[in-house]
């Protein structure tokens, strides 16, 4: 039970809200509260929602806040939605994605000298996905297009913001150990 | 002390360009990444080559130009050291190799650490996403020979209605991936069926088709059935 009446506000808009809530739509919300306020009163609130109970989660991801049913609980809810696993990203896909996530703002020929492979048709099916998106272009010969993520980069593997991915050196350091 | 002509069992993994296939050599025979043994490296890698080569497939020119620098690679290394030029220390000829073998490996880690947050990510569902799932759902995936076997029996039904074949070279393979494609582009998704509708000439039949298998290939399409026999659905990946 939250006793905090705004807290109380806060959850029943992030219960249903179809898209992770950011700070700024709160504050459009409740103007009278102050964003420092609304972002403490959203991490209480989430703080306390997931220490009650283990079925519902509210998580942040892509900078927003939002509910979703807990990951143990997939086989159930697969079962009530009569649904198979999702298609997941193909290898090249996944190569491709990280090293733009890594390399942003990188140009095609870039990505491809450091997969050893051409990826064309990659490029346009995360373009397609908006897992990446055209950032103008380099000023180089030949002005190649420049690509970071997209928007539901984030989403689609439930990051908050790139930094909760470990540094390019961390993963030096586990592939040297 | 594994001897230089210890022959390379080569299996047919899925390889993603030269680099990958390089790296798997060395890890699966845990190779010191950082004095590669050149000779016996390059000629697992020529062999895997001329295995892909028998098999018919097509051996990207990524691969081919992997193999000419780690000819080149192996025959700096038999040169003998210039002692009157070059008074600055020589590089070793693997060492620009190295690097990239190792910076796409950390990539490659990366791609692994996201295929595991996606995993990860599709166990959890959000409010608004928790529509009953459509009927492609229950469709199961078909692999190559379902693909051929409705292939046949769509010709099978349309060889009466073939009066005349007109010889026109107007279909082309890539023709019909970009029809695919926009295709896909416009309504999302479609049938098997529905597709050949549109072009009933045997050569178009089998463009279609060669077309269909070349973008599962790509990975930019996925089929979908119910059953056997039953309609084939195309979905964009």
């Amino acid at each position: 039970m939250l006793k905090d009446p705004l807290a109380s506000q806060i959850l029943a808009v992030l219960f249903v809200a179809k898209e992770p809530v950011s700070i700024p739509q709160l504050h459009q919300v409740f103007p009278e509260t102050s964003s420092q306020d609304l972002s403490r009163l959203v991490r209480e609130v989430a703080k306390e929602f997931n220490t009650v109970q283990d079925s519902v989660e509210i998580r942040q991801v892509a900078g927003g806040y939002r509910m979703n049913s807990h990951a143990r609980h997939h086989e159930t809810i697969r079962r009530y939605l009569k649904s198979r696993p999702s298609a997941r990203l193909s290898l090249a896909a996944l190569e491709t994605l990280a090293v733009i996530a890594y390399k942003q703002p990188v140009t095609m020929p870039e990505i491809a000298e450091i997969r050893g492979v051409k990826g064309t048709s990659t490029i346009r099916t995360l373009l397609e996905k908006k897992l990446i998106e055209a950032q103008g272009r380099k000023k180089t010969v030949g002005r190649p297009i420049l690509y970071g993520i997209g928007r539901q980069f984030l989403v689609h593997f439930g990051l908050n913001d790139l930094s909760e991915l470990p540094t390019l050196a961390e993963f030096e350091e586990i592939l040297s150990s | 002390m594994v001897t230089e002509t210890e022959t390379c069992q080569v299996q047919l993994d899925v390889f993603e360009g030269p680099l990958d296939l390089l790296l798997h050599l060395i890890r699966t025979q845990e190779l010191d990444i950082r004095d590669i043994p050149i000779a016996r490296v390059t000629r697992q890698y020529l062999d895997y080559l001329q295995l892909m080569r028998d098999l018919n497939m097509t051996v990207a020119g990524e691969y081919l130009v992997m193999a000419a620098t780690l000819i080149h690679i192996k025959s700096r290394m038999l040169l003998p050291e210039d002692d009157l030029s070059e008074p600055e220390p020589e590089e070793d000829p693997r060492e620009e190799l190295v690097r990239d073998l190792l910076q796409y490996e950390q990539f490659k880690k990366a791609a692994h650490l996201l295929h595991e947050k996606e995993i990860l990510e599709q166990s959890s569902w959000t409010r608004g996403t928790n529509e009953f799932a459509e009927e492609e759902k229950e469709m199961v995936v078909v692999d190559l020979f379902d693909v051929v076997r409705a292939f046949h029996r769509i010709v099978n039904r349309y060889k009466d209605r073939i009066l005349v074949e007109i010889d026109r070279d107007d279909v082309t393979l890539d023709g019909k991936i970009d029809e695919i494609r926009r295709l896909l582009q416009l309504e999302g998704e479609f049938f098997f069926s529905l597709f050949f509708k549109r072009g009933i000439s045997r050569r178009h039949l089998v463009v279609a088709l060669m077309a269909l298998l070349e973008l599962v290939r790509l990975g930019e399409i996925r089929l979908f059935q119910k059953g056997a026999f039953q309609d084939i659905r195309i979905v964009a990946c």
